[in-house]
């Protein structure tokens, strides 16, 4: 098989499995329908493992060719290509072995569920989307796909569409992502005015000779056009990496089911905006003034967000703000310029907050879908795969030494630790306090759940048992890569230029490449840090989390009437949602209003048209005689008066 | 390229004649007058598909012509032809000709045959106008298309018919007047009605100002642009599904058509001078009237609005083209403006015709077009629902469906004309799906609101016949807009060409 062929397949077979289950949900039935999409997307992890492998093993270089062209306007050329190179065949195989994860998952979780078959139609259809992002090779098709995993995730979120707190949500999902994509829009047409091409490999190449080029604002005002550009594409990603202020739609999609919850937003769409600026690397090195907003809004998501999180009582919330703090941390590395850092996280964190979500997706099942853990408590008594599994995912968040976590955050803290950009002191210290943070909410989650006295109800604990194995052997095959694959992948991540033909990296600003100067091996980095900060900081957050909610539970009640001001802050989100409903919400629908009463009906009809409204009136009076049989004779005079008019020129 | 057969001609010509045989059926054989107009509909259909085939992409030059004399005391020709602006136009006439008979099949029970007859008779109007090479048969032809629809109006429509009906006419009739005065003006001035001929007329910049305002109003109108746009909702809301098909999907680009085919050309300086004019009022619809459709009770005035804001980009394209020349002379982002409109058009016409048929779907079940008498549609209607939410996200503009090919080609050319008309343009990616995805929201998905809503059934076959047509086009032409672009690079071209040229003499 030609290696294009086995390229093409790899989002064809998602796709092909999607339309199945959807179209012909009736005619393939259950069954069927999960079997369809399993095999497409399992059949699409392999080929994409077959392409990294090839990539690793057999020299394979990276492949850039398009596939058809979209449109011709104005000499440009719009494609549908792709760019298969190391970043993308990497993230090509995470996305299709979490995606697969989900998909068997999924057997269990929505068992019971009437829109079992499209369910998997639409987790298929956000495979094969997401695989068109990662696999792009131009802005028209990286937009696309943009949205359409934006649909997807609408779609899933609203997926019990009669919960009214579901179609709320994905409603809120998806316009604060427009509310991103206008600057990510924005960003695209700057390049196509000042580069002429969507196209990656131009952009990137011609890059370096735009970075005087400045846009026109206003009378004398110019803007430098590669900072402008970056910005708009960031502000893209903090649509869909939900950095803030535009996080605010992720806690809600928790709405949707918890499999999308594991596979859309944690592990795989989340992070596209992540991706998508390491991707772009080539131009936002150009742009110190971008990266220092980027190094800004990432820092304050991290720690800001993290803090949420210790309040939060609903299990998948929990989870949420930590995907959120987590975000921010890949975000904090962008901005550092070490994009294999951002990337490294974003890989490692795919497995272990898949695995997390999962897990509490399987205590859900399990407390017959009851979400709250001020009822829950003890649970490892009845679920111990549940439990290990989940404790070997906590330790990998938390990045304790040796766990995949521990390798890609430690890398992010020391990179914007070397960093010298504006901003990266405030983000230094942001993710080292994310650190005691994370260990506080991630043990405080582990506690609240499994541990202590039981605060179920009679009834769910007497049918209180372990998930089956469709659930519980996708915990295990992600919990595998959870603890091990950071050990394992540092060096040729990091510091093997395994992700060079991709990132592009200015010397001066090469803090990872610093940090390789002092790297020993991964055995030598755990062993180390316990003499650095992060460490005990972990150890703080974990300390504090077991004083508090092991050993004395009523002392966290206590500190929260102490502290009632912060607390009543973190418990109203910083009151971002607030104001986003007054101020926006419903200043939209008041202008829409005013402009429309005022506007359209005041002053246009009012004045200018219904001035004449009492000669309208009576030419109304007789018009209304149409309706008595008048028509007839209407019709015929006028398709005579037409026949006649037009056909004179036979008689002249 | 001329054909053998004079296939314009046939294309204007065999629906008239079928009108008449349809109105000869009589009142009292409905399903005669619905198979007959059907059978001439499709067979129009399927002769218009070879100006698609026939057609010579590589010359902007007029194809399929026709010329007789008509009234040669005046030098007025009967003078057809195509171009790759008129030739898309045509065919999306002749598609939703089909599509309109289907869509009144069953749902209109009273005077069927007249029903079909206007729609046959409209059908060849809006071809003509299209296909007219000839300014007076142009106009005769903008004129017959108001009575058709002034008809649908004022007999198959709602309680508030006649107001919205003399409505629409007044306003129509009254634009076109200036632009009567304008033909007539450029022929004492070049003693012809050719319009080809009309393009290469020197005239001062005083006398183009004038005719440009003259067309103005008359584009302006039909198109419509903000503030001349009030009649569109109320016609709409009154006339019968049909009616807002057909209106929504070719009558508002009459206006377009209009501003390329006679303002661009024939007074490019007047165009360049005012171009602020137009720019400033797309700008309006494109962000007042999208907060309008936000608050909108109405499904079918909500959709009405939505239309003037996409409609607001056709004139941005075709008018930021002065601009960025004027930015830089390589011009670079003008033909993609002029494409993306002409995409824009062509795509309105599927998106807002499904639109209405959606809604009228729902009207026939429920006789009410109010959002707050529904919700969970979604649980007794499925294959509906999927449809729906399917056009309402072409509405909002979602890559992949054709609604979002021409406001990104647009958006991407504005942005070498200014930063700021870029920006305020790319205000749709929101208020596009802040009033789309709420109407979802508040009508298809939740529970289910009342009873009437759960004893809705599902579409039937008709139904899903138009509803697959108008999704299968709007996925084609957002996946793989290309061929539809191949078509009118030339005119483009050629347009640029004619407007970049002083023709002050």
């Amino acid at each position: 098989m030609k290696v294009e062929t086995i390229i093409l397949l790899i989002p064809l077979l998602p796709l092909a499995g999607a339309l199945i289950a959807g179209l012909l949900r009736n005619q393939v039935g259950r069954t069927g329908s999960h079997i369809v999409t399993i095999l497409g997307v399992g059949g699409a992890f392999v080929l994409s493992a077959l392409i990294l492998k090839m990539q690793i093993y057999d020299d394979m270089q990276s492949m850039n060719y398009n596939l058809y062209t979209w449109g011709i306007s104005d000499s440009v050329i719009f494609q549908v290509g792709f760019l298969i190179d190391h970043l993308t065949s990497l993230m090509m195989v995470v996305v299709t072995f979490v995606s697969l994860m989900v998909h068997i998952y999924t057997i269990g979780y929505m068992r019971d569920d009437p829109g079992y078959q499209r369910f998997f139609s639409y987790i298929a259809l956000f495979t094969f989307s997401m695989l068109m992002l990662v696999m792009s090779n131009n802005f028209l098709q990286l937009f696309f796909a943009w949205e359409a995993v934006g649909l997807v995730s609408y779609l899933l979120i609203g997926f019990w569409y009669k919960k009214e707190t579901a179609i709320f949500a994905n409603m809120k999902a998806f316009m604060v992502n427009r509310v991103g994509d206008f600057g990510f829009l924005l960003g695209i047409a700057a390049i196509m005015s000042v580069f002429g091409t969507l196209d990656y490999a131009e952009v990137f190449a011609a890059a370096p000779s735009k970075i005087n080029e400045t846009i026109a604002v206003f009378g004398g005002v110019e803007w430098s056009a590669i900072t402008f550009i970056c910005v708009g594409l960031f502000i893209g990603a903090m649509g869909k990496s939900a950095q803030a202020p535009l996080h605010v739609w992720l806690p809600d999609s928790m709405e949707g089911p918890t499999p999308i919850s594991a596979l859309i937003h944690a592990a795989t769409m989340v992070t596209a905006g992540i991706f998508m600026v390491a991707r772009m690397s080539p131009l936002f090195e150009l742009s110190d003034a971008a990266l220092s907003f980027v190094l800004i809004i990432g820092g304050f998501t991290a720690l800001a967000m993290g803090m949420i999180g210790i309040v939060q009582n609903d299990i998948k919330r929990v989870i949420a703000y930590s995907t959120l703090s987590q975000l921010g941390y890949m975000t904090v590395a962008l901005g550092a310029s070490a994009y294999s850092a951002a990337i490294f996280h974003l890989m490692t964190h795919a497995f272990f907050k898949a695995l997390l979500f999962l897990a509490a997706g399987s205590v859900i099942i399990a407390m017959h879908h009851e979400q709250d853990m001020r009822k829950m408590g003890g649970v490892r008594r009845w679920m111990p795969v549940t439990w290990i599994t989940s404790v070997l995912g906590t330790l990998a968040l938390i990045g304790f030494p040796f766990f995949s976590g521990f390798y890609s955050k430690d890398m992010i803290i020391e990179a914007v630790g070397g960093a010298t950009r504006f901003g990266s002191g405030f983000a230094y210290w942001a993710v080292l306090l994310g650190v005691v943070v994370t260990a506080f909410y991630s043990f405080r989650l582990l506690y609240l759940v499994f541990h202590g006295q039981t605060r179920m109800d009679k009834h769910t604990e007497d049918h209180m048992q372990e998930t089956p194995l469709v659930v519980t052997i996708p915990l295990v095959l992600l919990a595998i890569p959870s603890v091990i694959i950071g050990y394992f992948t540092i060096k040729p991540i990091l510091f093997g230029g395994w992700l060079d033909d991709a990132i592009k990296v200015s010397a001066q600003n090469d803090v990872v490449a610093e940090l390789g100067q002092n790297f020993h091996g991964a055995t030598a980095l755990a062993l180390h840090s316990v003499q650095t900060a992060p460490f005990w900081l972990m150890i703080g957050g974990f300390v504090l989390a077991t004083w508090f909610y092991l050993f004395k539970p009523q002392l966290a009640e206590n500190m929260k009437k102490r502290f009632s001001g912060l607390h009543s802050l973190l418990e109203n989100k910083y009151y971002f949602d607030d104001f986003n409903n007054k101020v926006f919400a419903r200043g939209f629908i008041r202008i829409g209003n005013s402009l429309w009463k005022r506007g359209d009906a005041g002053l246009i009809d009012g004045i200018g048209v219904n001035g004449t409204a009492a000669f309208i009136g009576k030419l109304g009076e007789r018009v209304r005689k149409l309706q008595s049989g008048y028509l007839y004779e209407y019709a015929f005079a006028m398709i005579i008066g037409l026949i006649g008019l037009l056909g004179a020129w036979l008689l002249v | 390229m001329t054909s053998s057969l004079p296939l314009l001609s046939i294309l204007i010509w065999l629906p008239l004649l079928g009108a008449v045989l349809v109105l000869l059926a009589g009142n009292q054989r409905p399903a005669v007058a619905r198979w007959l107009a059907l059978l001439v509909a499709s067979v129009t259909l399927l002769l218009s598909l070879q100006l698609w085939t026939g057609f010579d992409t590589t010359t902007a030059a007029m194809q399929f012509t026709e010329l007789k004399a008509w009234i040669p005391v005046f030098n007025v020709n009967y003078h057809l032809g195509v171009d790759g602006f008129s030739m898309p136009l045509i065919l999306l006439t002749t598609i939703f000709g089909v599509l309109v008979i289907v869509a009144g099949w069953e749902v209109i029970k009273d005077r069927v045959h007249q029903y079909m007859a206007a729609f046959l008779v409209l059908q060849a109007a809006l071809t003509g106008v299209f296909a007219a090479l000839d300014g007076l048969l142009f106009y005769v032809f903008f004129e017959a298309m108001l009575v058709p629809m002034f008809l649908l109006i004022g007999v198959w429509g709602g309680p508030n018919r006649v107001y919205a009906a003399v409505k629409f006419f007044l306003y129509t009739f009254l634009g076109s007047v200036f632009m009567l005065i304008g033909l007539i003006y450029l022929y004492l001035q070049s003693g012809s009605f050719n319009i080809l001929e009309w393009h290469e007329l020197g005239l001062s910049m005083t006398e183009q100002k004038w005719i440009f305002l003259g067309m103005l109003a008359a584009f302006a109108v039909k198109i419509p642009m903000w503030p001349v746009h009030t009649w569109l909702p109320d016609a709409h809301v009154e006339a019968p599904t049909g009616g807002s098909i057909i209106l929504a999907a070719v009558m508002l680009k009459v206006g377009g058509y209009g501003f390329i085919r006679f303002s661009l050309p024939i007074t490019p300086d007047a165009s360049a001078m005012l171009d602020w004019v137009v720019i400033g009022l797309s700008l309006i619809a494109v962000v007042y009237i999208g907060f309008v459709a936000l608050v909108q009770t109405d499904m079918k005035k909500l959709i009405a609005y939505s239309s003037i804001t996409h409609m607001g980009f056709v004139t941005l394209g075709l008018f930021i083209a002065f601009s960025i020349f004027r930015a830089s002379p390589d011009g670079f982002g003008a033909a993609m403006g002029v494409e993306g409109a002409m995409m824009q058009m062509i795509s309105h016409g599927f998106i807002s015709g499904a639109l209405f048929f959606v809604v009228g779907v729902l009207y026939d079940r429920m006789h009410s077009r109010d959002i707050a008498d529904y919700g969970g549609v979604a649980n007794v209607m499925p294959w509906f629902s999927m449809f729906a939410v399917l056009f309402f996200m072409a509405n909002a503009g979602l890559p992949g469906t054709s609604g979002f090919v021409g406001e990104f080609m647009v958006i991407l050319a504005s942005f070498n004309a200014s930063i700021w008309i870029a920006f305020f343009a790319t205000f749709t990616l929101i208020l596009g799906a802040a009033y789309n995805l709420w109407l979802v929201k508040r009508v298809f998905f939740g529970e289910v609101r009342n009873e009437k809503v759960s004893r809705l059934r599902d579409i039937n076959s008709r139904e899903v016949f138009i509803l697959t047509v108008l999704a299968v086009a709007v996925l084609t032409i957002g996946l793989y807009p290309q061929p539809l672009l191949n078509v009118m690079h030339a005119s483009v071209e050629h347009l640029l060409q004619q407007i970049t040229q002083t023709k002050i003499i």
